[in-house]
């Protein structure tokens, strides 16, 4: 066991990918001499040359549409956003050629690549460095969307998502990087479809992904004092859902509760409601309930900051509230 | 109407040309022009939908430049892809299919007219967005130069072929990609083929340097213009661009000046263009004049050029009846393709 930080976990899972296929390369903006803005590549440059570790230009929209033509013609392109928000600038070859060229090209091509990079609000970076993207991209067909959160699965869904043959968006959380966890020896790899229960329960279930997971986990301390037993789900796969694992805990609780980072209109949360009342309506003895960030664009002040993403404490009071109401 | 452009010269006796390429060149131009005619044909009767983009008057950029390929070269296209496609190898009969939205068409029904993808023929696409090809192109390039010199395979001598249009070269994924291909020397060809028009933007309008070769100086690559209507001009400068691509001497601009003979898809009534300008061009039609010179030049006689006529002839009835015969895609296999898995 090694104590490894989430950057760094990433970094191991480059560095392992790129050493057991040599056609596995990064490419993006200030990834190789600099070593990435979050250091995610650090010394990958050095290790394996100019062309494998790619210092692009700042042309999102083109070295994105690069990475396709690469995977079209059997190389792996991990793309790294500098900060994924900037990739709406690449959102034609994302959705375009990333996303639909397999199916529209009926099944000629297939494109192996990752796009990987810090998303969600951090610390009062202003409205474009706090986007919430995974909302934008889920109704693209053909992607497969991935959130990361701890060290341990940051690093086994890396690997995952760079051995897929689709193009997956994979999304680090700028506020998660420094996480330490200790990591096994040996070498390991996370599933990309399955949801991770993070802790078992039978109050209700609460479904969340990235950062919001640790808000959840600091609110369950809460809960857990006042006697309630929730049960933690990470969705780790936003796009395709992996419903065996939602639907049987709702089979057991029989209640939902959503954390999301991203924006209420249009979210995650609003397809999974969909979803669960497709699949599941008999299962409910409660309507869903969803706790998203603000539908704005996020504030610079930090108090308006903090008001406009979930806190602990608020889903800490729907917890407590869902279960007041139970039958 | 604005002033032509002085062609570029070319000394066509200077050029040399064997009477097997010369009917090799022929033929695929010809292929080009009967397949777009039987493709508006069936537009109008309804046997084929969507937007449909034809290529008459530009055979000589097609078949001049990817008729310099090799067959594990790579070519790029846009929705104006029919005759790339066919150029590039891909069966005409599959390409019929395509347009007929049947599983046997090169994208299997999913992608149409403007959609056309070939693996097996190195055909990239098939791009209905303007410009969103030349991104992809230059992965393609980046690919040949990542295996040869980060994979240390001397084989991965590929070069890409990229065609897009005088409109196009306006967007940014054209200068964004000069820059990067300049920049890592990548083996790619961009050619433009400037047809004047970009709908109904006359191609003066657009830009505020209509000589778009020169926008090639700036990034430190040869531009060259030619006359896009004389196929062996275009394959002089092509076999050049090619061969410096090869030996991994980077990238080349060209812009080729040329002519749709149609509008600019089959649902545009074409107002715009003035009779004079459409005659002006219509006189300089490149399988007319390839004809002429291959007489002239005494490299065939009129009843092999005949027999290259009839043989394409068949070849398109063949594709339409083996269009018209195949099944269509079973709806079952609707969710098929959306993963590499399906
Ligand atoms: C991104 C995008 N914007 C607009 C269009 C609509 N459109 C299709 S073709 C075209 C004109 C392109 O002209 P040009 O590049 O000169 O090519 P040509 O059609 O003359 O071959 C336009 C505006 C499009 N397909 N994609
Ligand atoms: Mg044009």
């Amino acid at each position: 066991m090694a104590e490894t930080l989430l950057f760094n976990a990433l970094r191991e899972a480059i560095d392992e990918e790129m050493g057991r296929d040599d056609t596995v390369f990064v490419l993006g903006e200030d990834v190789g001499v600099y070593g990435g803005s979050y250091k995610v590549t650090k010394d990958l440059y050095d290790k394996y040359g100019e062309l494998r570790v790619l210092d692009t230009p700042i042309a999102e929209n083109s070295f994105t549409g690069m990475a396709v033509g690469a995977a079209m013609t059997g190389l792996r392109p991990i793309i790294e956003g500098m900060n994924m928000g900037f990739l709406l600038l690449a959102f034609n070859q994302i959705a375009n050629n990333a996303g639909m060229l397999r199916y529209t090209s009926g099944g000629n091509y297939k494109i192996p690549m990752v796009i990987r990079g810090p998303g969600g609000v951090g610390r009062q970076l202003g409205a474009e460095h706090s986007q919430r993207l995974e909302a934008y991209f889920q109704a693209v067909p053909g992607l497969k969307i991935v959130a990361c959160s701890t060290p341990y699965n940051a690093k086994g869904l890396l690997k995952a998502a760079i051995r897929d043959d689709n193009p997956v968006l994979f999304f680090e959380h700028v506020l998660l990087y420094n996480l330490k966890e200790d990591l096994p020896n040996h070498e390991y790899v996370v599933p990309l479809d399955k949801a991770e229960i993070v802790r078992p329960g039978k109050d209700v279930t609460i479904l969340t992904y990235s950062r919001m997971r640790h808000h959840v986990t600091q609110a369950v301390k809460g809960l857990e004092k006042k006697g309630l037993d929730p049960e933690v789900i990470d969705l780790i796969s936003l796009k395709p859902l992996d419903f065996d694992t939602i639907g049987a805990s709702i089979k057991k609780t029989h209640r939902v509760i959503i954390v999301e980072e991203c924006m209420k209109t249009g979210g995650i949360g609003a397809e999974i409601i969909a979803s669960i009342n497709d699949r599941y309506f008999d299962e409910l003895d409660a309507p869903v309930v969803r706790l998203s960030s603000q539908d704005i664009p996020t504030p610079y002040n930090g108090k308006l900051e903090t008001l406009t993403i979930v806190q602990p404490k608020q889903i800490e009071a729907a917890v407590e509230n869902m279960v007041a109401l139970k039958v | 109407m604005v002033q032509e452009r002085t062609l570029p010269q070319f000394q066509a006796s200077a050029a040399q040309i064997s009477p097997e390429e010369g009917l090799r060149l022929y033929e695929d131009m010809v292929l080009g022009r009967f397949f777009e005619d039987k493709c508006a044909e069936m537009y109008y009767r309804g046997k084929m939908f969507g937007f449909v983009h034809l290529y008459n008057g530009q055979e000589a950029v097609s078949s001049g430049v990817i008729k310099s390929l090799r067959s594990d070269d790579y070519v790029c296209s846009t929705y104006r892809d029919h005759v790339h496609a066919l150029s590039a190898g891909v069966p005409a009969k599959n390409v019929m299919a395509e347009l007929f939205g049947k599983e046997t068409g090169c994208s299997r029904g999913r992608g149409g007219s403007m959609h056309l993808f070939s693996s097996e023929h190195n055909m990239l696409g098939g791009f209905a967005f303007i410009g969103e090809g030349i991104p992809v192109a230059l992965g393609a390039a980046f690919q040949s130069r990542y295996r040869r010199d980060a994979l240390g395979d001397p084989s991965a001598d590929q070069v890409t072929a990229c065609f897009f249009g005088d409109g196009t070269s306006n967007n940014g994924q054209f200068f964004e990609c000069l820059n990067m291909a300049a920049l890592w020397k990548l083996p790619i060809l961009f050619v433009v083929e400037n047809n004047k028009w970009a709908i109904g933007m006359a191609h003066e309008r657009a830009t505020s340097q209509p000589e778009i070769y020169k926008k090639a100086s700036v990034f430190g690559m040869p531009g060259v213009e030619v006359d896009g209507m004389d196929v062996m001009a275009v394959r002089e400068v092509a076999q050049q661009a090619v061969a410096r691509a090869r030996a991994g001497e980077g990238p080349t601009l060209i812009e080729a000046l040329t002519y749709r003979f149609r509008g600019h898809s089959l649902a545009d009534p074409d107002e715009l263009r003035s009779k004079a300008e459409k005659e002006a061009w219509l006189a300089r039609d490149p399988i007319k004049r390839f004809e002429a010179y291959l007489l002239e030049h005494s490299l065939v006689d009129e009843g092999a050029l005949k027999a290259v006529r009839d043989r394409i002839q068949t070849t398109i009835d063949d594709a339409l009846t083996f269009a018209e015969e195949s099944p269509e895609p079973s709806p079952d296999d609707l969710y098929k393709y959306i993963f590499a898995e399906d």
